[in-house]
């Protein structure tokens, strides 16, 4: 399986879609912050917040987003060349009682995830954590689920699967590479 | 990188990367917790042969802070006041499994000549070493005036700011890597002092000299002012022999409030430490609103933070 499998208009109704699910688990928008992995989480968890606040204009799309870095908290560190790290930025008034929705692009053995629930603990505590996650592609390497999935890719391990965003990349899209098919 | 020995090998983007990354620990020092677990069994030795306390201190609360554990050596009442070799103590702390060593020697090249003996396979960091180097005070000067006197700081460099290193150059290794440092990174650095504490050879350094700091103040558009601490220790033959006496070192070369009143509105007043009140700057210039001495501080252990992550967080290098 080689080439792309969402294009721009399956993202975005990926993403309407996550946000109302994210809406109808919890209830309604009431302290819920999103949290975006550095680094294509960052904007997918803003342009979730702003469809959020389309259904639900009480909430501050703005002040309710925020950028969390794993980077010190991985666990191979060790095993590869030193990686910069990203900015952190949570919301003013914490993530105390908070639900917590951590966004990312790809899920995968989900070691990261893990080192974003370290660094959560660190910064204080939530109510409650959630994952939304753009692609699954399975693989996972720990006891660790999505909460909201933009669309579940079955994947070999070495494929290679690249989401590309417009603040980034230029366009939108999620690209599927290599594999030894 | 695999060692930070001194500033004039590094390149710019090195250097951006430390104070960018710099950055970011300064930032995790705000959160509740403030210990992060990256350098989780690693071991950090602190070699210390002279004596420090803040730049021994810093560098503990930077390892600490990245749960390295921490080893302290001091010289004083070791096996090296038994007469141990650098050698030999080396060996001994590789033994010990030492990621990194944090050396301070009294002799110019120490830490290079433990880097590339070989002796150990762990990183070395100078924490200074006799008249030469002291890469991480000059990283975390770079630091601070980044943060004070650049717009958007991060990923910056320190381009077309003028900062005067004021004192005793001759014996301060803070003045030989703010030197090779700040000029890296874009900044033009201007030398005050008395012709006495000028080093010989200092033709090829890439700076303006000035022989008082009236002159400098009147000549230039300081933005930041770096007061070097008189070195009384260093100053053989009775303490009076690179100047007539203290006094007359004041008069000329110490920043008190009206020299501080001349600079211009932005500049800010930095200090090594430990101050010398009344001889080098005035108690006026040291608490005054633009001096960021203390914050020098709280940087120094963001800046080691960083320095630490980047020489030990990645895969071991052959």
């Amino acid at each position: 399986m080689t080439g792309t499998i969402l294009g721009a208009p399956d993202m975005a109704r990926a993403l309407t879609r996550i946000a109302h699910e994210i809406l109808e688990r919890n209830g309604g928008p009431d302290d819920i912050v999103l949290l975006g992995i550095p680094t294509r989480g960052l904007p997918l968890a803003r342009r979730l917040a702003e469809r959020i606040a389309v259904a639900e204009p009480s909430f501050d799309a703005e002040c309710r987003c925020g950028a969390l870095d794993i980077t010190m908290y991985r666990d191979d560190l060790h095993r590869q060349p030193t990686r910069p790290i990203g900015p952190t930025s949570l919301p003013s008034h914490g993530i105390d009682d908070a639900i917590v929705v951590l966004v990312d692009d790809v899920f995968h053995t989900g070691r990261t995830i893990r080192a974003a629930l370290d660094a959560i603990k660190d910064f204080g505590r939530p109510r409650a954590v959630q994952l939304a996650v753009l692609v699954d592609r399975g693989h996972r390497e720990l006891p660790i689920r999505a909460d909201f999935v933009g669309k579940n890719i079955p994947t070999s391990r070495s494929e290679r699967v690249a989401v590309r965003l417009e603040e980034i990349d230029g366009d939108d899209a999620v690209v599927i590479t290599g594999g030894d098919r | 990188m695999k060692h930070l020995l001194g500033t004039e090998t590094l390149s710019r983007d090195e250097a951006i990367l430390i104070l960018d990354t710099a950055e970011q620990m300064a930032a995790t020092q705000e959160r509740e917790i403030r210990k992060l677990p990256t350098l989780r069994g690693k071991t950090v030795v602190n070699l210390f042969f002279e004596d420090s306390t803040r730049t021994r201190m810093s560098f503990e609360a930077a390892a600490k802070r990245l749960s390295a554990d921490v080893i302290n050596f001091a010289a004083k009442g070791s096996s090296v006041s038994k007469g141990e070799s650098l050698k030999d103590t080396a060996l001994t702390l590789q033994a010990m499994g030492a990621d990194a060593v944090v050396i301070r020697h009294w002799a110019s090249g120490a830490a290079y000549q433990l880097a590339r003996g070989e002796w150990l396979h762990g990183c070395v960091l100078n924490a200074g070493d006799g008249t030469h180097q002291h890469p991480t005070q000059a990283l975390l000067d770079a630091y601070t005036a980044r943060r004070h006197l650049v717009d958007s700081p991060t990923g910056n460099g320190l381009d077309g700011l003028r900062i005067a290193i004021v004192g005793d150059i001759l014996h301060s290794r803070v003045a030989r890597s703010n030197v090779y440092l700040l000029t890296t990174l874009g900044a033009k650095v201007t030398l005050v002092a008395p012709p006495t504490l000028v080093p010989v050879g200092i033709g090829p350094w890439p700076v303006d000299i000035f022989h008082s700091l009236d002159a400098a103040i009147e000549a230039q558009e300081i933005d930041a002012v770096m007061m070097l601490r008189v070195q009384r220790e260093r100053m053989t033959g009775g303490g009076a022999a690179f100047f007539p006496s203290p006094e007359e070192y004041t008069r000329l070369f110490g920043l008190d409030g009206a020299r501080l009143a001349r600079l211009p509105q932005h500049a800010i007043v930095m200090h090594p430490g430990p101050m010398n009140r009344g001889l080098e700057i005035s108690a006026e210039a040291a608490d005054s609103a633009r001096s960021v001495i203390v914050e020098q501080v709280a940087n120094g252990v963001a800046v080691r933070m960083a320095a630490l992550y980047l020489l030990l967080a990645g895969e071991e290098r052959p």
